[in-house]
């Protein structure tokens, strides 16, 4: 191996062009988008005002699945989400935050219904074992 | 909204809020008064005669110009290390009125603090500890070393790093404020409502105040520290050669950005609910003051990884450079460092087992805390096959990391008997916990700080620390810790809770005294770490080194020491891991011409500027002093944006300056430092 003499260069802020390019998304793919989440909007409308689905709790679920949906439609088209911008690195930050928001919202929930059914005096639980004494 | 003082004219309540003369407690008559007094009276003659000296000696001009508005990530990290120092002072007197206090109030005698004294104390032991000494020492070290060790010249973002740094010592002049001016929280370190929602006074609002000041301080530095690691890197330095310190600073800094924005949040909630009378954590009025325990835990666990994490890079740097050997299983110890960042979200519950969620979410993280303690036995059997065979030598450093070795790994093991959810019902809040946490902290982070501090000090300044002191303040340190907490695991398995300020069971006593001597040892440790700071000084010359003093291995031995402004004539090219080893091995000779200009940040007073702003803006929020409060804020915002017509950040250092430097640097010495 040669000696590893050092070559005189920029200084090391110079260099973070590369990626810089692929961020700009194509009129089609906007409207692409923009058509996508106008529908995945106007869905959820319909499905209230026109009640269409009897059973609130299902309206509810599917609602809320339209609206992940309509996140991933704004995180492609709009923000440019892709693996190789940044080599990668963007896909990194994406999927290192999504899974600590699931962590952190998925597992407060599970605790606190738990904390609340054991522990919170007016919870129905308690009061119907306070009842059956 | 908030009613300053009924009984003042309304000019005295809107320009002093609910500042009055009888919020400055030293001018009470009574103990407490009179130990506060002496207090200010110490404080203040030390900072007259220090303010003093500067005049004299017309020093103004050189700390403005060279060290407070310096973008300099080496200087900045220096200014971070006295910072954290000067609140060791501090967090440890606090720890020594406890130890004090806990010694002598049993039965018919109650000690010298009163309850409410004793609260506030603990509480600022706690949160001055972990906010201001723990993170201002982590940060000022990932801020020395992390850019030297990854090749480059700054940070990515180097303003961004000197206002960190003013937040974050702004933030502790608050805590500092709240000493003589008003009161402190009695909430504990975490500020658990309802406490912290019912106290009356200023105390919690200091606590969320400075909290908030210091951690945007801590967030920024985060989002620089991981920008400067992915795009700032020697040509050459893949990932996957990357000095583990650095890769543990990444890690860390991960952690800080997903994990500040929650106390941010947290404490945002929290100040609601004291400021206009919201809910969020008021059982029966629609809050629930589970979630804010649930919420600040989801930060504080992640918080004591951020604080390890780059401890464990530093024992992964001195144990391979006094072994003389490559750190044992590179790559099992990066991977380890990842899992314990991604496992360090799995935990928080641990703490608070007891609060009662159940059996299945109780096993749930009682299970991911115990296999959490698996990557951390990786690290340590690596380090341990790392001296095996090897050459070690037993310098200051070195003992520092075997003395970690020891203590942090008991710290762990009880850390495991504590994960175990029904040994954890009959340990929480005792002070086997107590014992627990202060073992992983002092025996991992503390002992892990002042290894680095011996191991780079030649490295910022150019001469070695002195050896006896140095080995005097760690034998203080490990026999006073062991004789300081010993005492409290026997006493929380006795089922003896935290935060008493008195006992009424006399048998207890003689182990609070032997606690109170250990701290007592302590406090020689810390004495004799000041007087291996001042006898080093003196004796510069005789202690000076080159640029490579310990036979280093990472590329920060590779230039001056202490390093020129620019670190790196030319950005070395890295070809292994070990990158400095590698090119001594090949024969690496020094360019001594042909250098070229080098482009570099100027200094900016911004940061100066924003930072006593937002200290103006908080400490106005704490008293309801609106006009000044917002004033500040307005402040603050005009000032960011002037910033941003700042087009002259930058400046060109010409290549016969740099010629000169590299001339003038102190080459000569090496061969003398590398056979010390």
């Amino acid at each position: 191996m040669s000696q590893p003499s050092a070559s005189g260069h920029a200084p090391p802020q110079g260099h973070h062009d590369d990626g810089m390019h692929e961020h700009q998304g194509s009129l089609r793919g906007y409207l692409t988008g923009f058509a996508l989440a106008a529908i995945l909007t106007v869905i959820p409308f319909w499905l209230v005002m026109g009640h269409v689905i009897e059973n609130t709790q299902v309206a509810i679920f599917v609602i809320l699945a339209l609206a992940v949906i309509q996140i991933f439609v704004h995180i492609v088209y709009f923000l440019h989400l892709d693996t190789r911008s940044e080599s990668g690195w963007n896909m990194m930050a994406f999927i290192f935050t999504a899974v600590l928001v699931i962590i952190v919202l998925g597992a407060s929930i599970w605790v606190m219904y738990n904390e609340n059914a054991n522990m919170m005096p007016m919870s129905p639980r308690y009061q119907q074992h306070g009842q059956a004494q | 909204m908030l009613e300053a003082m009924p009984h003042r004219a309304a000019i005295w309540n809107f320009l002093f809020g609910r500042l009055t003369i009888d919020s400055l407690p030293f001018l009470d008559n009574n103990a407490e008064g009179r130990i506060l007094l002496v207090t200010l009276v110490v404080v203040v003659v030390i900072g007259v005669a220090i303010l003093a000296a500067v005049t004299k000696y017309r020093k103004w001009g050189y700390l403005w110009r060279d060290w407070f508005t310096t973008v300099d990530h080496k200087k900045l990290g220096i200014m971070y290390m006295i910072l954290g120092t000067v609140m060791l002072l501090r967090g440890f007197s606090d720890a020594i009125m406890m130890r004090a206090q806990q010694a002598v109030a049993f039965g018919p005698e109650m000690g010298y603090l009163p309850p409410q004294h004793y609260d506030q104390i603990f509480t600022a032991h706690g949160s001055i500890m972990i906010f201001f000494v723990a993170m201002a020492y982590i940060v000022g070290l990932m801020n020395y070393v992390m850019p030297l060790q990854i090749g480059s010249r700054d940070v990515a973002f180097p303003f961004l790093n000197n206002l960190s740094f003013w937040f974050t010592f702004w933030g502790a002049i608050l805590f500092m404020v709240s000493l003589f001016v008003g009161d402190f929280s009695i909430a504990g370190w975490l500020g658990y409502p309802p406490v912290s929602e019912v106290q009356q006074g200023p105390g919690v609002d200091y606590y969320i105040w400075g909290l908030q000041l210091s951690g945007v301080g801590t967030l920024l530095t985060g989002v620089n520290f991981v920008t400067t690691i992915l795009k700032t890197r020697a040509p050459g330095m893949t990932l996957m050669k990357m000095p583990v310190f650095s890769w543990t600073a990444l890690c860390t800094s991960g952690l800080i950005i997903a994990t500040f924005p929650v106390l941010t949040a947290t404490l945002f909630l929290l100040a609601l609910d004291r400021y206009v009378g919201t809910h969020f954590f008021t059982t029966g009025s629609g809050g629930n003051l589970m979630m804010y325990i649930n919420l600040i835990w989801i930060w504080g666990h992640p918080e004591v990884y951020i604080l390890i994490l780059p401890l464990f890079g530093v024992y992964s740097e001195i144990v391979p450079t006094f072994s003389g050997k490559p750190l044992f299983a590179y790559s099992s110890m990066v991977y380890a460092t990842i899992a314990i960042m991604i496992l360090s979200y799995l935990v928080w519950l641990h703490h608070f087992f007891t609060m009662g969620s159940g059996a299945d979410v109780n096993s749930f993280f009682s299970l991911t805390t115990m296999m959490i303690s698996i990557p951390t036995g990786v690290k340590i059997f690596n380090w341990l096959f790392t001296m095996y065979r090897g050459r070690v030598r037993y310098t200051v450093p070195m003992l520092w990391t075997l003395g970690a070795l020891f203590t942090f790994t008991i710290g762990g093991m009880t850390g495991v008997m504590l994960s175990v959810t029904p040994a954890d019902f009959l340990l929480h809040n005792s002070l086997f916990l107590i014992a627990h946490f202060h073992n992983v902290i002092i025996g991992g982070v503390v002992f892990g700080v002042f290894a680095a501090v011996n191991y780079w000090f030649p490295k910022a300044f150019g001469f070695k620390l002195d050896e006896f002191w140095g080995k005097a303040t760690f034998w203080f340190w490990l026999v006073g810790f062991w004789v300081a907490f010993t005492p409290l695991y026997i006493l929380g398995l006795m089922g003896v809770t935290r935060r008493l300020s008195h006992f009424e069971d006399p048998s207890l006593q003689p182990y609070f005294i032997v606690a109170a001597f250990g701290s007592f040892l302590i406090a020689l440790g810390i004495l004799s770490f000041i007087i291996q700071i001042y006898v080093s000084i003196l004796r510069r010359r005789q202690y000076a080194v080159g640029g490579d003093p310990w036979d280093g291995r990472t590329l920060e031995w590779s230039t001056t020491s202490p390093p020129p402004e620019y670190n790196f004539a030319f950005i070395p090219i890295v070809h292994e891991r070990d990158a400095w080893t590698d090119m001594k091995a090949h024969g690496y000779e020094r360019p001594q011409a042909g250098f070229n200009a080098i482009h570099m940040p100027k200094n900016t007073a911004t940061g100066v500027v924003i930072g006593a702003l937002s200290f103006a803006c908080c400490f106005g929020l704490v008293w309801y002093i609106w006009w000044l409060a917002a004033l500040s804020l307005v402040g603050i915002i005009a000032v960011a944006i002037a910033h941003t017509f700042n087009y002259h950040q930058d400046h060109h250092i010409p290549a016969d300056e740099v010629h000169r430097s590299e001339q003038a640097g102190n080459w000569q010495t090496d061969a003398e430092g590398a056979s010390a």
